[in-house]
């Protein structure tokens, strides 16, 4: 009998573990299109567009700064830019290319790489 | 009713057209670009094709830029295409993985000068790229000269005047070589028209912007000389 449950319960985990990680990766891959050009690989301000920059690109791995954010000033900051939220012009839009979703979806994924909750 | 049809026969002859255009062309070129519009729109796709789309390429190039770029192909995207899957971590920032940058074809002239005329065939439709929508007042170049370094942020991703920029866009340094003005008006006020996920941000620019920074982009024409 427990070994029919733990086969039960072994099987659930394997249904539910891949719908639950590609929901992750897709949001990671919008990251990886959209983000990694100026904030980098390690999601550090590191990209390959920084010798360019004039304004180092924010630092999503610093809990601090990305602590003392709060989620609706990075839903701000994405969708309309960072001006809008008195940072860099270097900062574009995104409203116009991600949706509503994908933003949220990365303003979660942002406190999953920084490991600070807000 | 007569006007439905005649719409429908001439969106029937231009698809006709371009795709007779792209048949001319080697079965080589459509492995990595889409030589007509594609039913895929998604970000998936664009996570696996291998180039950018072509099927709008006749109202993107300059006819004599296609010609010679295709007898000696020179990288337009400085970190490769696309950037994602061709960086690498470097010491102190991200850097282009020439490994990871395929070389483009090179073609002999005969058949640089027969693809770039199939190439030229594919058009844009009409209210994409609506011919006029620059309207080649070259005065305002200056003003899009500091809306390109400072005020909109081009900067971040392409390389402009002097060769000052990012590398994860399109090197623009040849853009009034390599682009028809209207295209660069047109595709800078809204990329995602052209292409839904390309990972180049759709701004809010105003008409007046757009005019001066097509201006601006016309008139860059020297490359890396």
């Amino acid at each position: 009998m427990k070994t029919q449950m733990f086969a039960v319960f072994a099987g659930l985990a394997l249904l539910l573990a891949p719908s639950t990680s590609r929901a992750d990766q897709s949001i990671e891959q919008v990251y990886e299109v959209y983000c990694v050009q100026c904030h980098g690989l390690q999601r550090n301000g590191t990209g390959v567009n920084v010798p360019a920059l004039s304004v180092k690109p924010r630092d999503h791995t610093d809990a601090k700064s990305m602590g003392d954010t709060p989620d609706d000033e990075l839903f701000k900051a994405i969708k309309e830019g960072g001006l809008a939220v008195n940072k860099s012009v270097l900062m574009p839009t995104w409203g116009h290319v991600l949706s509503e979703d994908q933003i949220k979806g990365l303003v979660k994924y942002l406190r999953q790489v920084c490991k600070c909750g807000k | 009713m007569k006007g439905l049809l005649l719409a429908v026969a001439g969106l029937a002859a231009a698809l006709l057209g371009s795709a007779s255009a792209a048949d001319k062309l080697d079965p080589s070129c459509s492995g990595c670009h889409a030589l007509a519009k594609p039913a895929d729109t998604s970000l998936d796709r664009l996570l696996t094709r291998k180039g950018p789309d072509l099927w709008f390429a006749g109202s993107k190039f300059k006819k004599e830029w296609l010609v010679a770029w295709l007898q000696d192909p020179k990288p337009i995207r400085p970190a490769g295409y696309p950037y994602f899957k061709t960086v690498k971590k470097g010491d102190k920032n991200d850097v282009p993985d020439p490994s990871k940058i395929a070389a483009h074809p090179k073609l002999k002239k005969a058949d640089a000068e027969a693809a770039t005329e199939a190439l030229m065939a594919l058009k844009a439709p009409a209210d994409l790229v609506p011919e006029g929508i620059f309207k080649g007042e070259m005065k305002g170049a200056r003003m899009g000269s500091l809306a390109f370094v400072k005020f909109r942020g081009c900067v971040a991703c392409h390389q402009g005047e002097k060769g000052e920029g990012g590398l994860s866009g399109p090197r623009l340094t040849d853009a009034g070589a390599r682009l028809q003005a209207d295209f660069i008006a047109a595709y800078t006020a809204d990329p995602q028209r052209f292409d839904p996920h390309i990972w180049m941000p759709t701004s809010n620019l105003k008409d007046q912007d757009i005019q001066r920074l097509t201006a601006f982009l016309v008139q860059l024409s020297q490359g890396d000389k």
